[in-house]
């Protein structure tokens, strides 16, 4: 799969998602059923509104509109792509995502205020001002857009359409990812041990529960290449095997070091070893591949970027080029062992 | 502490907890009648995942005063002698009305290599103040700054910690300010003095934004040279 198909691949893809609406709200039998919508990966659950709400706007009580989703309980941050969402939330995937949608009572205290398109739309703005600050060291490029560039850009990310969004981002100057500093998202859930498969692991029912780290890979410092380098470069014990960890926690505790004392605890010849576990992967560049390197060995159980589980030797610098949300952020997310040392 | 990039305006995370110790120490040492400073870590993120700043700062049940007499004062009636002695931290109970309070946190951004001021009001009860509430609160100028740049300014994002909404500051300009203030202090002081300098100066400038004075004293006792005058006189 070449650049340009990957691309098109990415912005295409969409989440089948049945919508119910919450029982509270129900205001005449029988209650409607449930809408059935396409919600695009790169796109917002708010944006999908309009296409909902006329299935039940006859049956909603009276009142003024606070709309907000649900997942199983867990209220969903609007301002998270929805395929990001999908990734994280739904382990073993659902087809099609069966949300609830609720029209009053908005949970303001663990959501941020939801005002209408405007509210995503800067927040869309934001990130890509947030990333072009991590890229150019200044956010100059979006801050000089015109509002008609600006408007167009956030309208073909409405409506998927990447040809428009290609066109207005490449007069953006905004920088490529080649060295630097590179935007990521991080989203951890951590599962148990004990877990053999996805469908078996309970829902998340708190964002307590979801390690959300917001840091930029950096490339120069670490030498990084591949999407494992990054990963490592983040969680630098991610891929140690399960054996090393415990030794490690043994030797900090003698030792009376913390996580600051990993670079004296090891030698130069467990760096090594550490490495080449990695290595017997297979050296391919295959996106779709399902198999994730170190699976028996390390913690990481599973790693979804745009539903896909990639490879973790493909260039991270590929990965991030073609595999990022429009707002020119990478999000990745992983299903990581609980591990006892890890709290 | 040298810093490694005084010239850009941002901060390294260790220049960030240096800078904060700093600012918590000088603030002590103004004898502010706000409670102190003090120093949240942060929890502890898995695998080694490196937060090299560690924590950020909280100040916390600050109650609100109300901003429109402070306007009157500090603008126009009164003379330097009475504005000097308001020393404006202070907490003037409404009285009659319910008197908000707030808690300010000082969170360090790596995405922008800046500090960033995140901010939540509270009813007396502890139930958290609507957006219009808190708006109500802000002082005039920047009320009207928010009506002419809704989306980017003064924005409710997710607390990077505790996973529920705060107000912040938008930290997108923060590092090219930064670096003209302290470029005026680039040629009057020692090097190490630019970091443990950055949270003040930082401070004095954000905290006006939102109505919390620092303590006039603040600037006055980090600064030994006379490039502190001119530094008061454009924030």
């Amino acid at each position: 799969m070449d650049g340009s198909e990957a691309k098109k691949y990415v912005w295409e893809g969409a989440i089948p998602l049945q919508i119910h609406l919450h029982e509270s709200e129900v205001t005449t039998l029988p209650a409607p059923p449930p809408a059935l919508v396409l919600g695009p990966r790169n796109g917002y659950l708010p944006l999908l509104i309009p296409l909902i709400k006329p299935h039940f706007s006859s049956t909603l009580p009276p009142g003024l509109d606070t709309v907000w989703f649900d997942y199983k309980g867990l209220p969903l941050k609007w301002y998270i792509p929805t395929g990001v969402l999908f990734d994280l939330l739904c382990a073993e995937p659902e087809r099609p995502w069966n949300l609830t949608v609720h029209f009053r009572a908005y949970p303001s205290e663990t959501l941020s205020p939801y005002e209408g398109e405007d509210s995503v739309k800067w927040s869309f703005i934001n990130s890509l001002k947030e990333a072009a600050y991590i890229m150019n060291g200044n956010c100059k490029c979006v801050m000089n857009m015109s509002q008609p560039d600006q408007l167009m850009l956030w309208q073909s990310v409405v409506k998927g359409d990447l040809e428009c969004y290609t066109r207005i981002f490449s007069r953006l100057k905004f920088g490529t990812i080649g060295e630097g500093r590179i935007p990521v998202r991080l989203y951890l859930r951590i599962v148990s041990e004990k877990l053999n498969d996805l469908e078996d692991l309970p829902p998340i029912s708190s964002w307590d529960e979801i390690r959300y780290i917001n840091r930029p890979v950096e490339l120069q410092k670490y030498g990084v290449c591949s999407l494992r380098d990054a990963l490592e470069s983040l969680l630098p014990e991610l891929f140690m095997p399960k054996s090393s960890m415990r030794d490690l926690r043994m030797r900090e505790k003698e030792s009376g070091g913390g996580p600051s004392g990993i670079k004296s605890a090891l030698g130069p010849d467990d760096f090594e070893v550490i490495k080449n576990t990695g290595d017997e992967a297979e050296q391919t560049h295959n996106i779709a591949s399902t198999e994730v390197d170190s699976v028996e060995s390390s913690c990481l159980k599973l790693i979804r970027i745009q539903g896909i589980e990639p490879n973790l030797d493909l260039p991270f610098s590929w990965a991030a080029n073609h595999l990022k949300n429009p707002e020119h952020i990478l999000h990745i997310c992983l299903y990581i062992l609980n591990n006892e040392s890890q709290i | 502490m040298k810093m490694a990039s005084p010239c850009d305006g941002t901060l390294s995370p260790t220049e960030f907890k240096f800078a904060a110790e700093a600012l918590m120490k000088k603030w002590e040492e103004c004898k502010s009648i706000l409670h102190p400073w003090i120093w949240i870590p942060c929890p502890k993120l898995p695998f080694g995942a490196p937060d090299k700043a560690g924590g950020y700062l909280s100040l916390e049940h600050i109650h609100h005063f109300e901003f429109k007499k402070q306007q009157d004062c500090i603008e126009q009636k009164y003379s330097e002698e009475e504005v000097e002695a308001l020393d404006s931290a202070t907490l003037v109970l409404s009285g009659e009305n319910e008197t908000h309070y707030y808690n300010f946190h000082i969170i360090y951004s790596t995405s922008y290599k800046v500090p960033v001021l995140f901010f939540r009001g509270y009813h007396q009860g502890g139930q958290p103040l609507k957006c219009d509430e808190v708006e109500k609160d802000l002082p005039l100028y920047t009320s009207k700054l928010l009506e002419e740049s809704k989306w980017t300014f003064i924005t409710q994002e997710e607390h990077p910690y505790l996973n529920c909404p705060w107000f912040t500051l938008h930290p997108c300009g923060t590092s090219e300010w930064m670096r003209l203030l302290l470029q005026q202090r680039l040629y009057s002081s020692r090097p190490e003095d630019l970091c443990s300098h950055y949270l003040v100066a930082w401070f004095s400038v954000v905290g006006q934004v939102i109505g919390l004075w620092a303590p006039l004293n603040l600037v006055h006792c980090s600064s030994s040279s006379s490039s502190s005058d001119t530094f008061c006189s454009h924030t």
